[in-house]
């Protein structure tokens, strides 16, 4: 008997029974689906993270002052205002730092003509769109003239120039920041929310020295960062920045660290990391449907070859061999499993789109994925197929006939 | 002289019911020639059915010898077993034992999926088979929508489509009512003187037996000769 003959008689013996074909094919559907479409969400939210990641800079560190607030511990130099711009400038001229941003920053009810917007203003150099990957949409950045002439100059994020200019373009305008008059000579790309979900558009960014000085009347910066060469680096960066910044604050042995390091490669790790285990927790737990639908199928076919007891002891009389009888069990697994795992891929690209457009997720569903999920879902069949057919094709065949 | 298509020497058959064992087949020695038709008779726990299982080749003897056609089946496994009573052997069973749901052309047609004839040569032999017993117009019904009569005609057309050299019917017309009964008992007396066709016959109805040209006895697992 060959294999286009054996199909035929599955597809023929799975018809006899249509409903209960469709309802234990039903089971498989939802076992691919939901594996498709949790993979789908899972690295959905992988690529998120890693597009976050990337807009961040992942070889980047941020330096900030030490908490003054903490009880019974002496601070040493200054505690918040401990941070300068020459530790910025020596920093940056350690090996491995490809740039480096000191900024401060504030917040202030800003006024262009009739209308005003309330939004954080940060006082940064001309290399912090270096280490934040940051781009113009028009105009351009601060230069180091800027800086050193503490004009009054502004960037503007996305979010802020469509508050108060709308779709005007705002170059050229000036606005008012706390009574100081600013001109607008740029307006950043849109940057979008950090993974924490607060809006990076929505700032404004003027030199660093025109901040301290006329805004706030500091001498301090609130926070550095910068970008190594590569990971390893920024790990190494992290050991020899606190090295510096002691010597430089003259800590003694034993006093604390009056500052504190965040190395986003960490956190990218960390982040990356758990999306992954996210990936398969919900990978796993979808596994789990699929699996109950394998049972299903075996479930339903142990059923089948016990009520087809007396069918296989005449097919048996009429010259069918072991081998005939198991295949033809197995393929009726196989085709519910299959069946089920074709029509699981459109439920789960379906679901997938439906996640997708309903809530705020990013879903991306990989070729990779779907594979995968058919290929299981098959296996699932021949796993769970594999023993009610060896059953049937064990029968003695007086025996089978005798069965009513 | 041709050899006999079936030859049993010293055949022996006990099996175990309810820790109990039987003796259900002593020292049975049978010849069957080509183109014969044997009845053999017996009341209910003669140990007919088990003869009827050996002789179809759907068991195996305890001790003796079985040969079919030249063929020793003591020696057989499950799959040449199979593969024998595929080529062999054509079954005639009391309740039909046609496949349920499924029209009489495809239950024609399943001893020759088993023979891996291909599916149009399949399908004109099955209607061929099926025209010869006056079903041309029946090809499409399913075994529920036959008649007692039509049905057994549909068996005997999958028992005969591949040409087997051994007819076996067991209590043919124990399902049907009298009229039926001699309408295929008509049609085994038929086959056989027209066609030559080799028939064992079991049965425990008297003149369904008196049709067999040689009737034997089976009583108590002996084989008695009576005519």
């Amino acid at each position: 008997m060959n294999l286009t003959t054996a199909l035929q008689l599955a597809l023929r013996a799975l018809w006899r029974n249509k409903t209960r074909a469709m309802l234990t094919t039903l089971g498989v559907v939802i076992g691919v689906g939901s594996v498709i479409a949790m993979l789908g969400i899972g690295s959905g939210a992988q690529q998120r993270i890693a597009d976050q990641l990337a807009s961040m800079g992942t070889n980047s560190l941020v330096v900030r002052p030490g908490s003054v607030t903490r009880g019974g511990v002496r601070t040493g130099a200054g505690g918040i205002t401990s941070l300068t711009r020459a530790d910025a400038d020596a920093i940056a001229e350690l090996p491995d730092v490809v740039a480096v941003a000191p900024s401060v920053r504030t917040t202030a009810q800003v006024r262009y003509r009739g209308t005003n917007w309330g939004t954080a203003i940060e006082g940064v150099t001309p290399d912090y769109v270096t280490v934040r990957s940051w781009q113009l949409a028009e105009g351009e950045f601060f230069t180091r003239r800027h800086i050193l002439g503490a004009s009054h100059v502004c960037v503007l994020g996305q979010t802020v120039a469509r508050e108060l200019f709308g779709l005007r373009s705002p170059l050229d305008e000036s606005i008012v920041i706390k009574g100081l008059s600013c001109r607008v000579i740029g307006v950043l790309t849109e940057k979008g929310a950090t993974a924490w979900g607060s809006d990076q558009d929505d700032a404004i960014f003027a030199p660093i020295t025109t901040v301290q000085r006329k805004l706030e009347g500091i001498t301090h910066i609130e926070r550095i960062e910068l970008v190594a060469s590569d990971r390893e680096a920024s790990f190494r960066l992290i050991k020899e920045i606190k090295r510096l910044l002691r010597q430089r604050h003259r800590l003694r042995e034993g006093q604390p660290d009056d500052f504190r390091m965040h190395n986003r490669a960490e956190l990218a790790e960390t982040s990356e990391e758990s999306a992954r285990v996210f990936t398969w927790l919900l990978g796993s737990i979808a596994s789990v449907s699929l699996l109950v639908g394998g049972i299903g199928i075996m479930n339903i076919m142990l059923v089948s070859v016990t009520e087809r007891t007396h069918e296989i002891g005449i097919r048996m009389a009429l010259g069918a061999r072991q081998r005939d009888i198991l295949w033809q069990f197995l393929l009726e697994a196989l085709v519910l499993s299959t069946a089920g795992g074709v029509l699981g891929i459109f439920l789960g690209l379906g679901g997938a789109l439906a996640v997708a457009r309903f809530s705020a997720l990013p879903v991306t569903v990989t070729p990779v994925s779907v594979l995968v999920a058919f290929l299981f879902a098959g296996l699932v069949g021949v796993f769970f197929g594999l023993h009610p057919a060896r059953k049937a094709s064990q029968l003695r065949p007086i025996e089978a006939l005798r069965y009513e | 002289m041709t050899a006999p298509l079936l030859q049993i020497h010293g055949l022996h058959k006990a099996y175990v019911l309810d820790g109990v064992t039987i003796q259900a087949l002593r020292d049975i020695d049978l010849n069957v020639e080509p183109g014969e038709f044997v009845a053999i008779m017996g009341p209910s726990g003669s140990g007919k059915s088990t003869l009827m299982h050996i002789l179809g080749c759907l068991d195996v003897p305890d001790t003796g010898s079985y040969q079919l056609n030249g063929q020793d089946i003591t020696r057989m496994d499950g799959n040449q077993l199979a593969a024998l009573r595929n080529r062999e052997i054509g079954f005639v069973f009391q309740n039909f034992n046609l496949l349920p749901r499924t029209s009489a052309l495809e239950n024609v047609e399943t001893p020759l999926i088993y023979a891996g004839i291909g599916k149009a040569e399949r399908r004109q032999k099955a209607r061929a088979a099926l025209e010869h017993m006056a079903l041309g117009e029946r090809l499409y019904h399913l075994p529920n929508q036959l008649s007692g009569g039509q049905a057994q005609r549909v068996a005997i057309a999958r028992a005969l489509v591949t040409h087997p050299s051994l007819l076996l019917a067991d209590e043919p017309t124990g399902n049907v009512d009298t009229a039926t009964s001699a309408e295929i008992m008509a049609l085994l007396d038929a086959l056989n003187r027209q066609e030559g066709l080799t028939i064992v016959l079991i049965t425990h109805e008297q003149e369904v037996a008196g049709h067999a040209r040689r009737r034997l006895l089976l009583r108590d697992g002996r084989l008695e000769l009576q005519t």
